[in-house]
């Protein structure tokens, strides 16, 4: 077995290396592939080193637990639908954190609370952190599979509430650093910190999502970057702060996107306000205009340019495919068809990339923000698919709404909007959206996939 | 395991905070499901803290913990990694095979 440590350093380094290059290559999709195997080739590298280290026993704990795990792993990898990835990416993220937490524990644990001062600290940070990301992504995991309300869970004194059980898990912690060698304490912390990222995702929901999942995964790299200290292993410190420094970038990116601050998101959850029925708004007289397939099919065939808004109601009416096939049999026409992506659209980062990449849509037909708003005046008809706050002109225009100032899709430039929608129930952030009652827009009320289906039909029939 | 010091780790911590940022920023909207996914894959690293611990436990206790760890830490890293090949071969289609039915 390997007993030079020069050796197994030298192999993490390989793993490391690996690791950057496969990050690297995900700046091109041609590549991206490529570099996920590299990735792989790597934590096979690390995986074996540690294996053959001097003195490792317990091999049929290892090979058993390496089983179950794995077979979770592929299984849930396998068989989950490109719909249900946002919540898959959180449970895969959360289990890691869990991993971090039960490590650094049981380093605690097998010295019988006497360690070094920054192992110490290093043991708090990782419990803490790991403990936190793993229960908050597995009450991520329950919201976006809608095993509980997927809408903010508020209550009176929430943040009096959180900050008391934060507090609680930081005294556990100072305490320990400060030279408390119990393990009760530890025990007590992780219960704390469990509770805690229970109660942070809790009020969090719906539109928000990506900016939590993204702090979740920043979390978990945290957390087994503090194990690597625990370890003195540079290759879980180098890897996990890789993925802390990319769930960072990726927080703040979705969170500049709705122009809010992470901190408005995580402890700011929206009121909810009520919906108003097509036709009955009063305000200013204007009322919302519902349409049928045919008339939209009439204005599509006969659109020069269409835009595609997709949202999370094409998500979760697995529209996609549907999506893609209007697409094409618009282009038959000679219409030109593009699709606007809003950098927050669905339920985390690039939702919506991934649900037309599994379609078969080019991704060269998937326009970012910047680059579609200024092509909407050119565009006969902007169809929204299940997209509403992303769209809402409130954010440009209203200063008393919740969404002002966030970066919208301007689908009111473009001749004519359609708009797709189960009901006129508001968005996540509960607010009316003023598009739908402007003079161009009409709304074709009903499951966004049953829609799509009989566009199609009533297209070819023109 | 080697001996390093805290320093030394602390000085690699800071340069992979920046080459971090550095390499993450290259990565296009578009990709940044797969970015998840493929780091969600990386933190699965954890694994060598899973196997350390089992490997050298010898109470009750720590194989118990160590042995859940394992098995969460595997999940993480082959769930992940599946996860993230699958929705790359997506993009990887050019758009000339879009003929092929779903």
């Amino acid at each position: 077995m390997i007993s030079d440590p020069d050796v197994v350093g030298l192999l993490y380094l390989v793993a490391i290396v690996c690791f950057i290059v496969a990050l690297r290559f995900l700046s091109s999709p041609k590549h991206a592939r490529r570099g996920n195997w590299i990735g792989g080739i790597g934590m096979l590298v690390a995986i074996g080193t540690t294996l053959a280290l001097d003195g490792i026993g317990n091999w049929g704990l290892i090979i058993g637990g390496a089983a179950i795990g794995a077979v979770v792993g592929l299984v849930g990898a396998r068989t989950v639908k490109m719909t249900a990835m946002p919540q898959m990416v959180a449970l895969f993220n959360g289990v890691g954190g869990g991993a971090a937490a039960l490590v650094a524990f049981s380093e605690f644990h097998v010295a019988g609370g006497d360690v070094s001062g920054d192992e110490i600290v290093s043991i708090v940070l990782s419990s803490l952190i790991g403990s936190v990301s793993f229960a908050g992504s597995m009450v991520a995991f329950a919201k976006l599979q809608e095993l509980v309300s997927g809408r903010p869970i508020v209550f009176r004194g929430q943040n009096v509430v959180d900050s008391a059980i934060l507090l609680g898990a930081v005294a556990l912690g100072i305490a320990l650093v400060a030279g408390l060698e119990e393990q009760w304490a530890l025990v007590a912390l992780i219960g704390f910190a469990l509770l805690f990222g229970v109660m942070f995702v809790l009020p969090i929901g719906g539109a928000d999502m990506p900016v939590v999942i993204s702090l979740l995964n920043a979390f978990t790299g945290l957390a087994a970057s503090a194990t690597g200290f625990v370890l003195d292993s540079t290759v879980l410190i180098v890897a996990g702060m890789l993925v802390g420094a990319s769930g960072t970038l990726l927080t703040l990116k979705m969170a500049t996107a709705m122009n809010r601050s992470v901190a408005n998101v995580l402890f700011g959850a929206f009121g909810q306000v009520q919906a108003v029925a097509p036709g009955e708004r009063a305000d200013d007289g204007r009322t919302v205009r519902a349409t049928t397939p045919e008339d939209v099919a009439v204005q599509l065939s006969f659109a020069r340019k269409v835009v595609v808004v997709p949202g999370y109601g094409m998500a979760v009416a697995q529209a996609q495919h549907d999506v893609r096939q209007l697409a094409e049999v618009l282009e038959e026409r000679g219409v030109d068809v593009a699709y606007a992506i809003h950098p927050v659209a669905g339920r985390m980062p690039g939702h919506m990339n991934v649900l037309l990449a599994e379609a078969n849509v080019p991704y060269d037909q998937l326009k970012e923000m910047d680059e579609i708003n200024p092509e909407f005046a050119q565009t006969d008809v902007a169809l929204v698919i299940g997209a509403n706050d992303v769209t809402n002109p409130a954010a440009r225009s209203d200063p008393s709404s919740p969404i002002y100032g966030m970066p919208i899709l301007d689908v009111d430039k473009a001749a004519s909007v359609i708009v797709m929608k189960r009901s006129m129930n508001p968005g996540f952030a509960g607010i009316d959206n003023e598009l739908y009652l402007d003079p161009r827009t009409t709304m074709l009320f009903g499951d966004a996939k049953d829609s799509v289906v009989k566009l199609i039909g009533a297209v070819k029939a023109q | 395991m080697t001996n390093t010091s805290l320093v030394v780790e602390l000085t690699i911590l800071v340069l992979a905070i920046f080459l971090g940022f550095e390499v993450i920023s290259k990565v296009p909207t578009m990709l940044h499901t797969p970015l998840m996914s493929g780091t969600n894959f990386i933190h699965g690293i954890v694994i060598v803290g899973a196997i350390i611990v089992l490997g050298y436990a010898d109470d009750g206790v720590t194989k118990t913990i160590g042995f859940v760890a394992m098995v969460l830490a595997t999940a993480n890293v082959v769930g992940g990694w599946f996860v993230t090949d699958r929705m790359l071969e997506m993009f990887k289609r050019r758009p000339t095979d879009r003929e092929r039915k779903r």
